[in-house]
């Protein structure tokens, strides 16, 4: 049984069609990456799937239910995480509140208990904080509990923006360029970190990355996208040397000598 | 509504869609520019009229100094728009100066322009009314009016002259906007004000001149208003300017047709209402399509929206 | 009992003002005033929701205050009066008003929630300054809407309210309406202070800090801005009941943007998303305005002015978006946090 399915998307900005026919079926325990040029569409298809785009064809899947008439808060609470190429944190909350925030779905109490300060009400925020703790500790953030994100250096902000992703227990992780504006050391221990919570936390992980390094390292497969359209999908190594894919990337001459090789 | 008053109305949805036209410029370019909604424009419309009448009622001579020679009537009517223009330029780019600029300066949040821009407003009214009182002005009739009968359809010269100056205005600024240098730097620091100053375009400049066009053209738009409708109080520019900003938004705020389709539009709906409902509803009606716009299409008829990046 | 500790000295804090107004130790004038305060600090606390928390700019506070002075105003006096709008059709008798005046007060709130709405629902696709408007034209047209309907006064206004405080005051004579704005505004400051303590409001700090994110992490939105906004509006609407009765009379005119001005004032001048600031800033500047009053018109200039002095040089008001607690941390011991 397929987690993901994307059936036939095709997704239009005004007259700019920016997704051309896209399928794609993302298996459970999967980690694919998702990479091609700048401008191919890939965040595109991430937001489509988060249910913040509405595609203008096409039909999408989660757990074989069609999501895209979901609003994107109710696609999450179905278990569809994602952080953001640019991290996207409530800087004026602690790391904290920030995880405690993102389990919203499943407070489990209306503002009215929140008003009466009722038994739920103290019982479901107990729960809340309660995990929102086991995630910082498991990635080891506990310290960084009342820090305020902005404050932190940028590979930890990394780490807990991917913490708050995971307060909200998914199945289906979706990694938006991760390795931004990291230096090496940073990718390595990235890389580390998610192998480790795909294992500690059963996931689903499907990633937009540039870093080549990144890539190869972690994806089992690979799609490969280019303006608006997949070009190539298979492993890695596949994908390496795939002559449409290096004329995607380096342009046509390139290409012609790489074949040539 | 027999055929007559049908067209009676239509004459009059005409002049008072001019002002709107006129007045809603003024939004429309410096929100075009700075992405920001001048609230005390319609305040500056109110100071226009009241320039307007200082300075014709110091052309006539009522005051202490005399001029030593006399003018016709007709002269001082277009002294008394040049020099009000001059005067209302210099008002709108003050308050650019004082308020605006040292928030812009310190990157302060477009709400805090917007707070600042709602408070000098009140500022203006209410320095007004503490300063020259509660009594209103009259106006002094400059220019004869002439009654034209078409058809049993009145209009008068002055009604003419409105609507030729708003059409003068429309095709002056399209112009400039599209032709003109300092029109496209006014449109390229709207998409990007972070990068047209490395361009070598002097950013302050384009400012300035934006509020020297959108403050005189209010004041057009006060001084034929009050030669118009010759009364003046302090919180004429208030509900006015209100009505403008209306159509500003209605046509599609930024885009300087948008301010004249809406000016118009506006007028006309408000004159039918007020020719079906009684009068006291029209201010109703105009805010309702306000929010029925903003709640649909925030970018009006001719806005087009800018796309949200994740 | 460290719990309650701050509930118990607000209590004897009220039991003081209600004992001095009692005895008549200080003039009508003064006893005006501090109504006044109290309501103010129901009136900035409420914005403080919309305009700190939430970072939007509702400026058309004084609409639903609006809303909720007429609902209240008209409900007490058809019920416990014989006024000239209802005759004696409504009229029950002025001994229920005791009991039934916070009813028609909790009734002007929820009136003026759904007013409310209206700001509400625009909410979910636009923001920013063309909320700002938004709020604008929903004060505007409550406004006008009420001066179009004759019965109730139009433009005119209405007046009477005195009447439901003596009928109040003729059942069991103590200063009842000084006890309602006390009651009432000591649970708004708590009921706000729940919501944007607890996780669940906490969603509208997130959506101020980033929509998108916290829509994406789900937050519930749309429900989110409904409740506060509604929040907002209904306090400010029982405010505007008190308000009406304390004043005596109201009409269209009182609840215009200038109003609204002095309530947008008193939230920037206490500190965006600080509810300590919104009180001491209302204390403030309710005293402060009655100083200005020899002003008169010049009062109207100089507020503004205050304002955009304010913008430039503390833009983040008198507490920023901190509490007295975190100024004073010998406050804590009042307000127990909680520790999970």
């Amino acid at each position: 049984m397929p987690l993901l399915e994307l059936k036939q998307i095709n997704h239009f900005f005004g007259g700019l069609q920016a997704v051309h026919n896209f399928n794609l079926t993302i298996e459970p325990g999967e980690l694919i990456g998702l990479i091609g040029p700048n401008g191919a569409g890939k965040t595109t298809i991430f937001n489509l799937v988060s249910g913040f785009y509405k595609p203008t064809q096409g039909d999408i899947l989660f757990h074989e239910k069609s999501i895209i008439h979901l609003k994107p808060h109710q696609v999450t609470s179905l278990g569809l995480a994602r952080t953001f190429q640019n991290i996207r944190m409530w800087n004026s909350m602690t790391v904290l509140e920030n995880l405690c925030i993102s389990q919203h779905y499943r407070m489990g109490y209306s503002f009215m208990d929140a008003i009466f300060s009722t038994k739920t009400y103290h019982e479901h925020e107990k729960a809340v904080v309660k995990r929102a703790m086991e995630i910082l500790e498991s990635l080891e953030l506990s310290e960084a509990a009342g820090e305020y994100p902005k404050n932190l250096p940028y590979g930890l902000q990394r780490r807990v923006e991917i913490g708050r992703a995971l307060t909200i227990k998914p199945s289906l992780l979706l990694l938006d360029e991760p390795a931004a504006g990291m230096n090496p050391s940073d990718i390595d221990r990235l890389i580390e970190l998610i192998q480790w919570i795909r294992e500690q936390f059963h996931l689903t992980i499907w990633l937009i990355e540039h870093q080549m390094k990144v890539v190869m390292s972690l994806c089992e497969r690979l799609c490969v996208l280019d303006f608006g359209q997949i070009i190539a999908e298979g492993s890695p190594s596949d994908i390496k040397n795939n002559p449409r894919v290096i004329k995607a990337y380096l342009g046509d001459e390139e290409a012609d000598d790489d074949a040539e090789n | 509504m027999d055929i007559q008053s049908f067209f009676q109305n239509v004459i009059n949805a005409f002049q008072w869609g001019s002002f709107y036209a006129l007045i809603a410029l003024g939004y429309t370019l410096v929100y075009g520019v700075l992405l920001l909604i001048n609230f005390a424009h319609g305040d500056i419309f109110m100071v226009g009229a009241y320039i307007g009448f200082f300075v014709a009622t110091f052309l006539l001579g009522t005051y202490a100094i005399h001029l030593p020679f006399h003018m016709p009537h007709l002269v001082i009517f277009v002294a008394t728009l040049v020099i009000t223009m001059i005067l209302t330029a210099g008002v709108g780019v003050t308050l650019e100066r004082v308020a605006y600029r040292p928030l812009r300066r310190k990157g302060a949040g477009r709400l805090y322009i917007v707070i600042t821009a709602l408070m000098a407003g009140l500022i203006l009214e209410n320095g007004n009314l503490a300063l020259l009182g509660a009594s209103r002005k009259a106006f002094p009739e400059l220019i004869h009016d002439t009654v034209y009968k078409v058809a049993g359809v009145t209009f008068t010269n002055n009604w003419i002259l409105v609507v030729l100056a708003t059409l003068a205005v429309f095709l002056f600024l399209e112009t400039i906007v599209r032709k003109t240098k300092i029109g496209m730097a006014m449109r390229a620091i709207s998409f990007d004000r972070m990068a047209v100053p490395l361009m070598g375009i002097p950013i302050d400049t384009v400012i300035v001149f934006t509020f020297i066009l959108g403050s005189s053209m209010a004041a057009l738009a006060g001084v034929l208003f009050a030669s118009a409708y010759p009364v003046l109080e302090p919180y004429m520019g208030a509900m006015i300017g209100w009505k403008a900003f209306i159509a500003a938004v209605v046509g599609g705020i930024g885009e300087i047709r948008g301010a004249f389709v809406g000016g118009f539009l506006l007028g006309f709906i408000e004159i039918f209402v007020a020719a079906v409902f009684p009068s006291t509803f029209r201010d109703l009606i105009s805010f309702g399509i306000l929010l029925v716009f903003l709640s649909f299409k925030p970018t009006g008829i001719f806005g087009v929206a800018r796309a949200q990046k994740i | 009992m460290r719990h309650y500790l701050s509930l118990i000295v607000y209590l004897a804090i009220c039991l003081l003002i209600i004992v001095i107004f009692q005895q008549n130790w200080l003039n009508a004038y003064i006893q005006i005033v501090m109504m006044f305060i109290g309501i103010n600090i129901m009136l900035s606390s409420s914005l403080n929701l919309i305009n700190g928390y939430m970072g939007e700019f509702s400026c058309g506070h004084a609409g639903f205050m609006a809303v909720g002075a007429y609902t209240a105003s008209l409900l007490n006096m058809g019920l416990f009066t014989t006024s000239s709008i209802f005759g004696r059709s409504l009229f029950i008798g002025p001994q229920y008003s005791v009991f039934l005046f916070p009813v028609t007060l909790i009734i002007a709130g929820f009136c003026a929630a759904l007013v409310g709405l209206l700001v509400a629902v625009p909410s979910f696709r636009t923001r920013g300054d063309y909320l700002a408007i938004i709020t604008l034209a929903v004060n505007y047209i409550v406004k006008s809407s009420i001066e179009n309907i004759q019965e109730i006064g139009g433009a005119r206004g209405f007046m009477g309210m005195r009447q439901v405080v003596n009928a109040m005051n003729n059942v069991i004579n103590i200063p009842w309406l000084m006890i309602w704005i006390l009651a009432f505004a000591g649970t708004s400051i708590i009921a706000l202070k729940r919501f944007v303590g607890s996780t669940y409001g906490k969603g509208v700090i997130a959506i101020r800090d980033d929509e998108i994110a916290a829509e994406i992490m789900s937050v519930n939105t749309q429900r989110v801005k409904l409740i506060a906004f509604m929040l907002s509006s209904g306090i400010a609407g029982i405010a505007g009941g008190l308000f009406a009765h304390v004043i005596g009379y109201i009409n269209p005119g009182t609840f215009t943007i200038m109003k609204s001005t002095e309530i947008m004032v008193m939230v920037y001048l206490g500190g965006m998303g600080s509810l300590s600031g919104s009180v001491l800033s209302a204390v403030l500047f309710t005293v402060m305005l009655e100083f200005l009053r020899p002003l008169q018109l010049f009062k109207w200039v100089l507020i503004p002015l205050l304002l955009i002095i304010l913008m430039l040089f503390r833009p983040e008001g008198l507490m920023g978006n901190r509490e007295l607690s975190d100024v004073f941390p010998g406050l804590r011991r009042f307000f127990p946090s909680k520790e999970y």
